[in-house]
């Protein structure tokens, strides 16, 4: 069960007019490395992963929902009041044609969401580092994201969540020295 | 039997148990997952000891403390018996 409180983690501000950034920020929402592949990939592997590290699985998988909002938001708030004109020099007319300006998972480069960006293998070991690599890799499009923003407000708002992902990658680190501990055994095998 | 301390490099399985509900329909069956030895070592010192040439060529590799033979897995109940 979760609690939903109405307000987002960080504050969103939007300084410019520039649906052409929503473009690129759609890669956060629905793309490989992005934050509902995140919240999915954490939230289905806490059931078969040792108790001492689930709690830690729903944590940071709930929190990936909370950055997953916040890009909507920065996303909407980007193409809410764009003009005809202004979708044709953002190259947001084939999103237009099928869905108007409302939000769908899919990357920067248009391919829409799919389960085969996650992966849960079922080896604690392997899914953790999975997991690791995966907040490495989404630190890195946060840099990429901010290198080819202008937009000083979103860039806060971008700063912010690619320093929650080097927090991540700390906690799976030591999730994995957890895992490599044989707390609770009695018998070796 | 006197209590010994695990060795990371021979004691490669770790067991855990879920939480088990009495309304489970099925007993319940202890969890294992293997710790390979590279998880302990980080990078590589040299010098390390060496199997023969032909034990490492059927063991896949050149040092014993990189050896994680995967022994079949013991479905194990509660106790682990």
């Amino acid at each position: 069960m979760w609690i939903y409180e109405k307000k987002l983690q960080y504050p969103v501000k939007v300084s410019q007019c520039n649906p052409h950034l929503a473009k690129l920020l759609i890669e956060q929402y629905g793309g490989a490395d992005g934050e509902l592949a995140a919240a999915l990939r954490y939230l289905n592997q806490r059931y078969t992963i040792p108790d001492k590290v689930k709690g830690l699985l729903t944590d940071i998988g709930t929190e990936e929902f909370a950055h997953l909002e916040m890009i909507a938001t920065m996303v909407y708030k980007l193409t809410k009041d764009a003009t005809k004109e202004q979708i044709k020099a953002a190259g947001l007319e084939e999103h237009y044609v099928n869905h108007d300006l409302s939000l769908f998972y899919q990357s920067a480069a248009g391919n829409p969401f799919t389960a085969t960006y996650i992966q849960s293998k079922g080896d604690p070991i392997a899914d953790l580092y999975e997991d690791i690599a995966a907040e490495e890799k989404a630190r890195a499009t946060y840099q990429w994201l901010i290198d080819l923003s202008d937009d000083p407000d979103i860039n806060d708002s971008l700063k912010f969540l690619r320093e929650r992902e080097i927090v991540h990658s700390q906690r799976f680190r030591e999730a994995v020295e957890l895992l490599k501990e044989y707390q609770g055994q009695k018998k070796f095998f | 039997m006197k209590k010994r301390k695990p060795n990371p490099y021979r004691d490669q399985y770790r067991v855990w148990y879920p939480f088990h509900s009495p309304d489970d329909p099925c007993p319940p069956i202890a969890k294992q997952y293997v710790v390979p030895p590279n998880q302990f070592l980080g990078f590589q010192p040299p010098n390390l000891p060496q199997f023969s040439k032909h034990e490492a060529l059927i063991k896949g590799t050149l040092w014993p403390i990189f050896y994680s033979p995967y022994p079949p897995k013991k479905w194990r109940d509660k106790d682990g018996t």
